[in-house]
């Protein structure tokens, strides 16, 4: 059995223009223990899609599907049931620390909060498990700072209190939502440090949202490359690099600057990515591909395993072997 | 050997920040946002900064324009002292300097159409401009960067992030200007818009001889664009030299750390690579540490690096450098 099992996850929201279907059919599942990237441009449906799975989609969205966590059904769960599996099975991590943390509260009344909220600590023993968490997170003279307020601390020091606060109750699963954008290459360094020291101490799993392929590259298992709400390739992470077979994969990936190669002209992918009030029938990168045929007009093909890739999947017209 | 458009003299930039709570007569203390840079600019190259937010990058580039009064040094604007300038002269140089924004949508006032938007600075620095010409002028420059000139009478909210930078970039070209001050002008924008934007200035700056300076916190998109860059770290010059030769042989422990934490999308050389990792924050520019203001984080720091602040000296080929201990 799967930790994760995500199957046919649709997610629509009632605008007053209209109806936008931020995510399409998505699949993929995940283990025990795994880091899975989920890679895509502003507005590609990423964020959504994990929103849903733990309820926290705006008021005028909706999902359907199936999100199974070790066997139970998770979507659209409400009350009491979401919040047994909020925080004590899968937390989650935002972009901004400052504005995740209330500023009005001490960080111990904030992280104290999670333990007796959901386990019924007192609060005594609560501040106590929050300081040895946030040593775990290698904050320094955790004892003293942990009656400061969030303004006291830097970016990636409150980023850390996050990170210790979501995992007090040592979820199975950490969503972390772009948890490095807001800070400086050198902080950011230490934070996809210590996600990988505490997926190796706590065996947590995690989900990791990001744009920057640098970070996926440097510490995922699994990758899914998700463009205008679909799925367009999911393959483990380091065939994924060595092997793009998707169009907008390939796209993507000649369009970073890197710090290791000298390239006089960045490739680019012509073009911008499709109005999602206004979605093209066929396939959302169609306008963009360089690639494509007649029928991508019309249709995308669901995601396929490429035969002799084992766990190698793609929603692609063209033939694997055209695409060089 | 192209002319020098810009000479920059240990510049400095101070502010007067009360502290915390603050009574009426608490003396300010000092914030060196920007203490003692020197470089030069010449037409038609880019000169990238970098570092570390708060480590005064913005602040610099605003002081060089004068858009932020300096404290102390001087800013020589081809030959003339800048600083000194009056009203009526800084007028007439601000002719000559553009610059495009972060934010792409927050710079363009939502209730002026493009043509306007783009027209702008024509009109405040010439209003004696026929009417036909603005019109000529704003459809050249649509055009050069890439937007349908039949566009010009939407709004801003009607564009995407790269558009909206492109307009902000149009506005810039109108002026013809000699310099361009890009502070983080791809920041906010997508992978595959952000190339289209680098792509576009790069073009702009070849046709039109352009000089820029190109403020990021993004090394491997300043790497790009660059002909030399600068390292800054709490307002001081760390490491000034050509970009290749920065890349490849970095000489200041801080540049060194910068280069190794910025991931490069492949696994395999990811895995493998080792990242310097500085420990601890950035100290605060209101009492920065002696000496040398990177000590407090640096592997390399000694007795020296307390005492004395390293000078700012030639590791060779004009690799400039302020460390004690450098490569």
């Amino acid at each position: 059995m799967s930790l994760l099992e995500v199957r046919d996850l649709n997610v629509k929201f009632n605008t007053p223009d209209g109806e936008v279907h931020a995510v399409k059919n998505m699949n993929f599942s995940m283990e025990e223990g795994e880091t899975l990237a989920i890679v895509g441009e502003s507005g590609s449906g990423k964020s959504q899609a994990v929103f849903a799975m733990i309820g926290l989609l705006a008021r005028n969205g909706y999902a359907s599907g199936s999100v199974m966590f070790e066997g139970t059904e998770i979507l659209n769960l409400h009350g009491p049931a979401l919040n047994k599996i909020r925080a004590a099975k899968i937390s989650m991590i935002f972009q901004d620390p400052m504005t995740s943390l209330n500023p009005y509260m001490r960080v111990s009344d904030q992280m104290a909060e999670v333990l007796v909220h959901h386990k019924g600590m007192s609060k005594s023993a609560a501040i106590a498990e929050s300081v040895k968490m946030l040593d775990a997170v290698k904050i320094p003279e955790a004892k003293s700072r942990i009656t400061m307020y969030p303004h006291e601390f830097s970016g990636g020091m409150r980023q850390r209190v996050m990170i210790a606060m979501s995992l007090l109750c040592q979820p199975k699963l950490l969503i972390a939502d772009e948890p490095t954008t807001a800070l400086d290459v050198t902080v950011q360094a230490q934070i996809m440090q210590l996600l990988d020291d505490i997926q190796k101490d706590f065996g947590t799993a995690i989900i990791l949202i990001t744009h920057d392929l640098g970070v996926v590259a440097g510490s995922t298992h699994d990758t899914l490359v998700m463009y205008g709400g679909q799925v367009m390739e999911d393959a483990p992470t380091d065939e994924l690099f060595a092997h793009p077979t998707h169009p907008y994969t390939r796209g993507l990936l000649s369009a970073v600057p890197r710090l290791d190669q000298d390239n006089e002209t960045l490739n680019t992918i012509p073009g911008s990515p499709p109005n999602m009030m206004n979605m093209p029938k066929g396939c959302p990168f169609y306008g963009r591909c360089e690639y494509r045929l007649d029928v991508c007009v019309d249709t995308l093909p669901p995601l396929t395993e490429i035969p002799g890739h084992a766990g190698h999947f793609r929603a692609c017209n063209v033939p694997v072997e055209d695409i060089k | 050997m192209s002319e020098t458009i810009m000479q920059v003299q240990d510049l400095k930039v101070y502010f007067d920040v009360l502290p915390q709570g603050a009574m009426p007569w608490t003396k300010p203390r000092r914030l060196r946002a920007v203490d003692g840079v020197t470089f030069d600019l010449k037409a038609g190259e880019t000169l990238g900064i970098v570092g570390e937010s708060g480590c005064g990058k913005s602040t610099l580039a605003r002081a060089v324009i004068r858009m932020i009064p300096a404290e102390a040094g001087s800013v020589l604007w081809l030959g003339q002292e800048l600083l000194k300038f009056d009203k009526k002269q800084l007028r007439n140089q601000r002719k000559q300097v553009q610059m495009i924004f972060q934010d792409p949508l927050a710079s363009l006032n939502p209730r002026m159409n493009i043509g306007e938007i783009i027209a702008e600075p024509l009109k405040t620095h010439y209003p004696e401009t026929p009417k036909a010409e603005i019109k000529q002028r704003v459809r050249e420059v649509m055009e050069k960067v890439g937007l349908l000139p039949n566009l010009v009478n939407r709004y801003p909210h009607e564009f995407s992030g790269g558009q909206c930078q492109r307009i902000g970039i149009a506005r810039a070209l109108i002026m013809k200007p000699k310099l361009i001050i890009c502070d983080e002008p791809v920041s906010a924008l997508d992978v595959s818009i952000q190339a289209q934007v680098v792509n576009l200035l790069k073009e702009l700056q070849d046709e039109m001889g352009l000089s820029l300076i190109f403020i990021a916190h993004d090394l491997s998109i300043v790497k790009h664009i660059s002909t030399r860059i600068m390292v800054l770290y709490l307002g001081n010059m760390v490491e000034l030299s050509d970009s290749a030769d920065l890349y490849a042989h970095p000489r200041h422990p801080y540049t060194q750390a910068l280069i190794s934490a910025v991931p490069i999308p492949d696994p395999e050389i990811e895995r493998n690579k080792e990242v310097i990792l500085i420990e601890g924050d950035l100290p605060s520019p209101i009492n920065p540490p002696s000496g040398c203001v990177f000590r407090t984080r640096c592997p390399r720091a000694a007795d020296l690096c307390a005492q004395q602040k390293p000078e700012w000296r030639d590791a060779g080929d004009g690799h400039m450098v302020a460390c004690h201990f450098h490569d």
